[in-house]
């Protein structure tokens, strides 16, 4: 009987199984070459001959085989079934994987991934909710290709009409006093992805984009950079204007951008305080080792090693306090002319936060951006990625509902993120945001969709941890990297906004809408109860 | 559809003169009511100006109740006037059993009072009869303010005007501003408040229109101020929105328009007083109007405005004889009243207009 090792890996306890046909494989050995991961191999097997005219009773044969690793396994991201020319090799989803419980025996550490969240047993909000408020006969529709609609939305802290001050010479109000700083924006972000987390031709495919579709296609999209810095002939370009940068407990890049302001020509669109990601959080930021490249050890003037962004920022115990330092700080850094926002996680305890800031007597505060649970990440801890965080939709609604109960809707721009276009329809998840009372969305995980990204929220690819991604995007290899191409990427991107621009507008038109429906909840139905009551919109079956 | 008149005349005129005017655009509206309000009082009610004018319906419990109140909050009656009921068989009218036009002395602690303490407690009181009168569904009060009557009801606007005698022109009831609208509310429930035109404080609004932003702009004002109420119609919101932005914030009238109609952003960039107005954007961006809107209404300077939604989907024309400006959903309804005028100077206001018509008659062309 064979000696059978159960306390060893197997192929069977691995996420993905390699099915390999070696009739139809010619030996080109694409597939090994393409496999960032090293999880295949090429190999020779000895097997029993079949031929008569052979006088050895076995026969060697060149075969490509799996790695049975906890270090270099196959995560299903598909490269070597796209080089293959004859579908000679896929890789198969194994229904009994058992390598996180493997990974976790051997390595006595938590498992670490990146990409998405991989438990989806909830079925999503957003699909149960439709468009159901038409307008038709004497309120009618608006055509979106012939009427003009106006798609901008204010980012900064905005104050109540009675405080504003204004004084009135000559039939016409004049201001008085200096208000804080307001932008009006395009009612889609590109989300922060920092320069680390993303290889350099994301970032800067992400960047183009940005600015090609202000300055060409005349909408006014952001774009925020992550913590991490930027690089200094951005900084000092004029295309900083549409950039809102990132500082997050880790205050990466911060240095070269505090050295280049006495050379920059234009503000930046605003500052986004990291406090919290929907994806993990409570937890920190973490750029693994092997991501950290020479450029992003240039860039964040650091050494080659984990960087990790603290769960809390140093020194803040309260939202008054944050409020007090950081917030002026940053709002001081721009002389006041610089809307300063905050993201953080999606919680029960978002309304408590959004409550305090809305109350802070000093505005300073421009923005709430509020990420939910869908979230997508660089690199999280598994546990914290599958078990942490809340949903945006509902929370989204109740921070603007607090914000209504108080008559202060509007005062602190809401944004919401997480998930958005995860079954494919991001314009209609942004547009039911918006109802239901954001001012605006940001997105990561679509803006990697779109450059190409194999992952999926069923454990495809994941590895944005590694820095091996297959795609390039969030790789720090330069080989994988060279695999994006990044005027083809920019290009993606402007015409995914530009469509996103039309379906927008396809929405807005049939609820006879012409600016932003913030709030216009009563254009929505759900056809589940409980989204219903929960959301205070209307039941329709 | 809706169809809305508002008429402002050197003379004063009697509430015949509305009901002509709307008889010729009845095929816009649906037999469900008819409502006016009266402002600049002639007739009975010249010589009490000053002193707050009660419009009620109610039932005889309610019109007790509303006196209780009145008289523990030591206001006096000084003259009451009630039209002349004409109950006839067969009227399309679902009648009230009693119609207050009442008005009232101030309580004497008010005697030295400023005009903004009587108005305070002029709101108070409409606000608190309102609601006993809403609590024991007891009736309805439309406005009590100096120099303003207001009638509406549920039915045929010509029963309406058989029943009360309005079709039959007298000295008695007249005044230099009437507006009125000859339709209920069909978009939600037939009721009395839900009719236009609508009052709050010296101003009354009235609109032919849909405002998609209703449920923004309502969520908004519930919190903005005490006197905004009700909201049985989207068209409130309207009115509600000149007051804060005139009586409240005291911004100039121009404004009205930058508010519930903002300019796109591209376009306010372009112009010398683009900060102001982009804050004006943003802070008072729940109080935006969209969908198809006209909308008319008076000041307390007596003054009439009309403005229309951004995309002019609601029809309005404005005509013009010596003493008389009259501004309305249909040119036929003038056609009927000044059919000698020149037609080449009736205005057909543009999406970015506000007409305003002061108390001389001429006609202001604002440009936003």
């Amino acid at each position: 009987m064979a000696a059978v090792r159960i306390n060893e890996l197997h192929k069977n306890d691995l996420p993905w199984i390699i099915e390999y046909d070696e009739s139809k494989c010619i030996q080109c050995g694409k597939c090994t070459a393409a496999c960032s991961f090293n999880a295949i191999r090429p190999a020779v097997e000895q097997r029993k001959s079949n031929s008569i005219t052979n006088k050895c009773k076995t026969e060697r044969v060149l075969v490509i085989k799996q790695n049975i690793s906890l270090e270099n396994y196959c995560r299903g991201c598909g490269m070597c079934a796209n080089v293959c020319p004859n579908g000679a090799i896929k890789a198969v989803r194994n229904k009994d994987d058992k390598y996180s419980v493997a990974y976790r025996a051997e390595k006595a550490d938590s498992f670490k991934k990146g990409g998405r969240s991989n438990l989806n047993t909830e079925g999503r909000t957003l699909d149960k909710i439709k468009v159901g408020r038409i307008s038709q006969m004497t309120d009618p529709s608006l055509d979106a290709q012939r009427h003009t609609f106006e798609l901008r939305t204010p980012f900064g802290r905005v104050l109540k009409a009675d405080r504003l001050n204004f004084d009135v010479k000559n039939g016409n109000m004049i201001e008085t006093t200096q208000l804080p700083p307001n932008r009006w924006i395009y009612p889609v972000i590109f989300g922060d992805m920092s320069i680390g987390a993303v290889s350099w031709r994301m970032w800067e495919a992400m960047a183009i984009a940005t600015a090609y579709l202000n300055e060409v296609m005349g909408i006014p999209i952001c774009m925020c950079t992550g913590e991490g810095g930027i690089p200094t002939k951005l900084l000092k370009s004029r295309y900083v204007k549409y950039m809102i940068l990132q500082i997050a407990s880790g205050h990466f890049g911060w240095n070269r951008i505090i050295k280049s302001m006495p050379d920059m020509t234009e503000v930046p669109a605003g500052i986004l305080i990291k406090i919290g990601q929907g994806a993990k959080p409570g937890d920190g930021g973490l750029l693994l080792a092997s991501k950290v490249a020479r450029y992003v050890q240039e860039i964040r003037g650091v050494p080659k090693a984990d960087l990790l962004s603290p769960p809390t920022h140093q020194g803040l115990y309260s939202i008054e306090e944050s409020v007090q330092k950081m917030f002026l700080s940053m709002n001081a850094a721009f002389n006041f002319r610089v809307p300063v926002a905050v993201k953080v996680a999606a919680s029960v305890t978002s309304v408590s936060v959004y409550n305090n800031l809305l109350r802070d007597p000093y505005n300073i505060v421009g923005g709430f951006f509020l990420d939910g649970l869908a979230a997508g990440t660089g690199a999280a801890h598994e546990i914290s990625l599958n078990h942490t965080g809340h949903p945006i939709t509902s929370k989204l609604r109740d921070c603007y509902l607090t914000a209504v109960k108080q008559g202060r809707q509007g005062e602190i721009p809401l944004f919401a993120g997480g998930g958005l276009g995860q079954t494919g329809s991001f314009a209609a998840d942004a547009f039911k945001l918006i109802c239901l009372g954001a001012n605006g969305v940001f997105t990561g995980r679509m803006l990697m969709e779109i450059a190409g990204c194999v992952g999926s929220d069923t454990g495809k690819c994941n590895a944005c941890n590694t820095g091996l991604c297959p795609a390039g995007i969030a790789a720090q290899n330069d080989n994988l990297v060279k695999r994006l191409d990044v005027d083809k990427v920019a290009q993606n991107l402007v015409n995914y906004i530009l469509a996103t621009d039309i379906e927008l507008k396809k929405l807005m038109a049939p609820v006879g809408c012409s600016s932003l429906p913030i709030g216009r909840s009563d254009a929505l139905i759900t056809v589940d109860k409980h989204i219903a009551r929960r959301l205070d919109i209307q039941y329709g079956c | 559809m809706c169809r809305i008149g508002a008429i402002k005349s050197k003379r004063k005129l009697h509430p015949a003169v509305a009901l002509k005017l709307m008889r010729s655009q009845q095929e816009g509206h649906d037999d469900s009511g008819f409502a006016f309000v009266m402002q600049d009082m002639g007739g009975l009610f010249e010589n009490y100006k000053d002193l707050p004018l009660l419009s009620m319906a109610a039932t005889v419990e309610g019109t007790r109740l509303a006196e209780d109140i009145l008289r523990e909050l030591g206001f006096s009656r000084v003259m009451q006037w009630s039209p002349n009921i004409n109950n006839s068989k067969g009227l399309k009218i679902e009648a009230m059993p009693n119609y207050i036009f009442e008005v009232l002395q101030y309580p004497k602690s008010f005697k030295h009072a400023t005009k903004e303490e009587k108005e305070e407690l002029l709101i108070d009181t409409t606000i608190r009869l309102r609601k006993t009168l809403e609590e024991t569904n007891s009736g309805y009060i439309y406005s009590f303010w100096p120099d303003v009557l207001t009638l509406k009801e549920i039915g045929s606007p010509k029963d309406i005007g058989i029943y009360f005698n309005l079709w039959e022109e007298n000295s008695e009831l007249t005044s230099s501003i009437i507006t009125a609208q000859c339709r209920q509310n069909t978009n939600y429930g037939i009721v009395r408040y839900a009719a236009h035109p609508f009052f709050l404080e010296g101003y009354t609004g009235l609109a032919n229109g849909e405002n998609t932003f209703f449920e923004k702009n309502k969520d908004y004002q519930e919190k903005l101020y005490k006197g905004y109420i009700g909201f049985e119609s989207d068209s409130q919101c309207l009115l509600y929105t000149l007051h804060y932005i005139h009586k409240i914030l005291k911004w100039p009238v121009k404004y009205f328009k930058h508010v519930i109609t903002p300019l796109p952003y591209d376009e306010i960039i372009k112009r010398k007083d683009n900060s102001v107005l982009l804050r004006i954007k943003a802070s008072l961006a729940n109080l935006e109007i969209n969908g198809p809107n006209t909308f008319l209404a008076v000041t307390p300077e007596k003054e009439l405005l009309c403005v229309c939604d951004s995309k002019k989907l609601r029809p309005i024309v404005i005509g013009k004889s010596e003493d008389t400006i009259i501004m309305t959903s249909e040119v036929a309804g003038i056609n009927d009243l000044i059919p000698n005028r020149d037609i080449t100077k009736d205005i057909y206001p543009n999406e970015h207009e506000t007409i305003v018509v002061r108390n001389d008659l001429t006609v202001e062309r604002w440009q936003q």
